[in-house]
């Protein structure tokens, strides 16, 4: 089996043996070093360990044979037939992906009463969209959009599965990769693709301030979800080359033990996805109260208010305000950080904004890496002087 | 009835940091119990105080993540199982999630699992969807409210994007649970006192119904991580230094410049 090999007598100092884990998974038992359950396959131990003492052994592995599976297909999002714009984002990645590969671009479209809406992705550069379209799919009940889902891709066999990281995706993507037994990396901010078409997708990772590059070597489809705003749209063009087929699927295998009795519209609220102009307030303020002036320069320049993760902890702000990894993705034209240290969990969520204006007392903060104006200081004097300003203008 | 909540040890306040060298550095062993699963232990045990079930917790991790298990008995959970092996180590969400399910099939037949919305380490709201998957089951994520059970089914409300959604679902079926769903009650004194000695059961790969290594651990995970790295930082940009009132008077004449005031 696979793993990491410990060679003992090549190992002389075990406390710096262990130390090099940082998850706790390298422990001593009988005076033996091994490896236990809390290993995470980092391979700090290989790379950084004593020359020989930590050594990744591989099984020879099934080779799928990826010339069999061709195309990169995205998921389209959408309720009762509004389409999310999160598609047309990974449409405009799937079609750069595609180019490098020399692969088709394709669309699978679930639902009920959508065949029309289908020829309008066409102008999007999709060469073909895959249209199920049942009474039974009219809302989102996870058996029968597992069975359509698993019907293009055995039907299509495509290279690469993009999926939106909505509410609806982030159910649907993992059911269906689970299917099919292959992997999945959730909230991708960067996709690339390997001559080997190979996806390469890199996330935030470990729960750290630090990047992870995945791959999916052995598998296919491959499956990656995406945030809404971490890619481009593209832009709609006149032609719309492409065609429209329409699918069809026994209907047992549409049947839920899911009954959906009530819809209703939620109330429209304020998204900080949209948001032009955006004010972060992070942990340096240091009171609830302290927000008072935050939102006065809000107003004032007519910016909605976003917060860390920490201060949604702390209960200072409503969830749907948070921005990064676990809460939402920004991109607007300007964004404020006030007393924000940046980590990477933060700024996958807000750097592709147009211009980032950062506050932070402390000059070695990782916010400044992205920040375009770094402003080294206090905020507590320099937003107050700023308001000022703008009053006696 | 009986429930299955998925639990999971994560890191604790501090976070993985990264030296000059690119090198993962984690002080302190500092963990807890991932706090979205404490709403998926506490809406067990709320339908449990309603129509009566027995509540069981299950955890893929090392043997220190007892620790969770030993909360959740204080919280008021009945048992708790613990499924650890080396050959489990490594697992991407894939293996996890099928790991999981084995692992609940020999403990009994859940009419109801119960999954955190996410953790907060791997932070992919995705192994309760995959778990269902394996065993077969229909899941609904994001359940905001539970609003009945029934003898063979549970109403939930489940909170999409724009839409409020009311669900029924026939048993046996699996849901994820949101943030504030219901309040997490604090693990009591009492049971503390009264669970100190209670049983955890094990279970290891011989213990699975499959116990081929190939589906379990790195073996079992289609993904790979190749490469870590520290974020990138932009080059095109400009520091500012001064005094309070200095730097208010520069921004001012910058966003006055980008025409945002
Ligand atoms: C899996 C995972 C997902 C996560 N998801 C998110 C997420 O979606 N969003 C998120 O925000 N976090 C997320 N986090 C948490 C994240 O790692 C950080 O802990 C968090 O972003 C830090 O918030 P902060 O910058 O406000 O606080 P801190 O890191 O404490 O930074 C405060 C900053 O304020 C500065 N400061 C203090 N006083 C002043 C002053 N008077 N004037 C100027 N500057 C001052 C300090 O120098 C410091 O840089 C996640 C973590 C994990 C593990
Ligand atoms: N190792 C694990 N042991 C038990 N439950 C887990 C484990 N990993 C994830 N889960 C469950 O799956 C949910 C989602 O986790 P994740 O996909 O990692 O965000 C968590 O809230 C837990 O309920």
């Amino acid at each position: 089996m696979s793993g990491i090999v410990v060679n003992q007598d090549k190992i002389k100092d075990v406390d710096l043996a262990i130390g090099l884990c940082p998850f706790s998974a390298i422990e001593v038992k009988n005076g033996v070093v091994e490896i236990n359950a809390a290993c995470k396959m980092c391979m700090i131990c290989v790379k950084k360990g004593p020359e020989g003492a930590f050594i990744f052994q591989e099984d020879e592995k099934l080779e799928v044979d990826k010339n069999l599976w061709n195309g990169i297909a995205v998921y389209v999002d959408h309720l009762d037939g509004d389409i999310h714009p999160v598609t047309f984002e990974l449409i405009g990645k799937a079609r750069e992906l595609a180019a490098k590969i020399k692969h088709p671009v394709y669309a699978v479209f679930i639902g009920d009463n959508i065949k029309e809406k289908a020829e309008d992705l066409l102008h999007y550069g999709i060469d073909e969209v895959f249209v199920y379209d049942n009474v039974e799919l009219k809302d989102f009940r996870i058996e029968p959009y597992t069975a359509a889902f698993e019907n293009f891709i055995e039907k299509v066999k495509p290279s690469t599965v993009l999926v939106g990281a909505t509410t609806l995706g982030r159910s649907l993507a993992p059911r269906v990769a689970a299917r099919f037994k292959t992997g999945l990396t959730a909230d991708c901010t960067i996709l690339d693709v390997k001559e080997n078409t190979d996806l390469v997708q890199i996330r935030p990772a470990f729960g750290g301030n630090i990047m992870a590059q995945i791959i999916t070597p052995n598998h296919r489809p491959q499956f990656a979800t995406v945030r809404y705003k971490i890619f481009n749209s593209p832009e709609r063009n006149g032609t719309g080359n492409g065609k429209v087929s329409i699918c069809e699927i026994s209907q047992e295998k549409l049947y839920s033990s899911i009954n959906v009795l009530r819809k209703s519209q939620k109330e429209l609220e304020e998204n900080i996805s949209d948001a032009e102009v955006i004010i972060v307030a992070g942990r340096g303020i240091k009171k609830e109260k302290d927000l008072e002036m935050i939102n006065e320069l809000a107003e004032a320049i007519g910016a909605q208010v976003a917060c860390t993760r920490p201060l949604i902890e702390a209960g200072w702000g409503d969830p749907r305000k948070q921005i990064g990894l676990s809460g939402r993705t920004v991109r607007p034209k300007l964004i404020i950080t006030c007393g924000v240290s940046g980590s990477v969990q933060f700024k996958a969520g807000m750097n592709n904004s147009d211009v980032i204006v950062a506050i932070d007392e402390d000059p070695k903060a990782p916010i400044f890496d992205v920040a375009h104006y770094g402003i080294v200081g206090d905020i507590y004097q320099i937003i107050p002087s700023l308001l000022e300003k703008i009053k006696t203008k | 009835m009986e429930i299955t909540v998925c639990i999971k040890q994560v890191p604790g306040t501090t976070e993985v940091k990264v030296d000059e060298r690119g090198n993962l550095i984690r002080d302190g062993i500092d963990s807890k119990m991932n706090p979205y699963d404490l709403y998926a232990v506490e809406t067990a045990l709320k339908i449990k105080e309603k129509s009566g079930a027995t509540v069981n917790v299950i955890t893929m991790g090392p043997p220190q993540s007892e620790a969770v298990i030993r909360e959740a008995f204080m919280m008021g959970v009945d048992e708790g199982y613990l499924l650890t092996d080396r050959k489990f180590a490594g697992a991407d969400v894939l293996a996890t999630s099928y790991t999981l399910s084995q692992g609940i099939m020999k403990t009994g037949k859940p009419q109801l699992i119960i999954c955190g919305k996410q953790t907060t380490d791997g932070d992919t709201a995705q192994v309760g969807p995959e778990m269902a998957e394996y065993m077969g089951i229909p899941h609904v994520a994001n359940v905001k409210k539970i609003l009945e059970v029934k003898e063979n089914s549970i109403l939930v409300e489940m909170d999409m994007p724009t839409t409020l959604e009311t669900v029924e679902i026939q048993f046996p079926c699996l849901i994820t649970v949101e943030k504030g769903i219901f309040q997490p009650r604090l693990p009591s004194y009492k049971r503390k006192k009264e669970t100190k000695d209670k049983l955890i059961t094990y279970f290891s790969l011989k213990d699975f119904d499959d116990r081929d290594d190939k589906n379990y651990g790195i073996n079992g995970s289609p993904t790979q991580v190749e490469r870590i790295f520290p974020p990138e930082s932009n080059t095109d940009k400009e520091t500012w230094t001064g005094s309070g009132e200095e730097l208010g008077n520069k921004l001012f004449e910058k966003l006055a410049e980008l025409k945002f005031i």
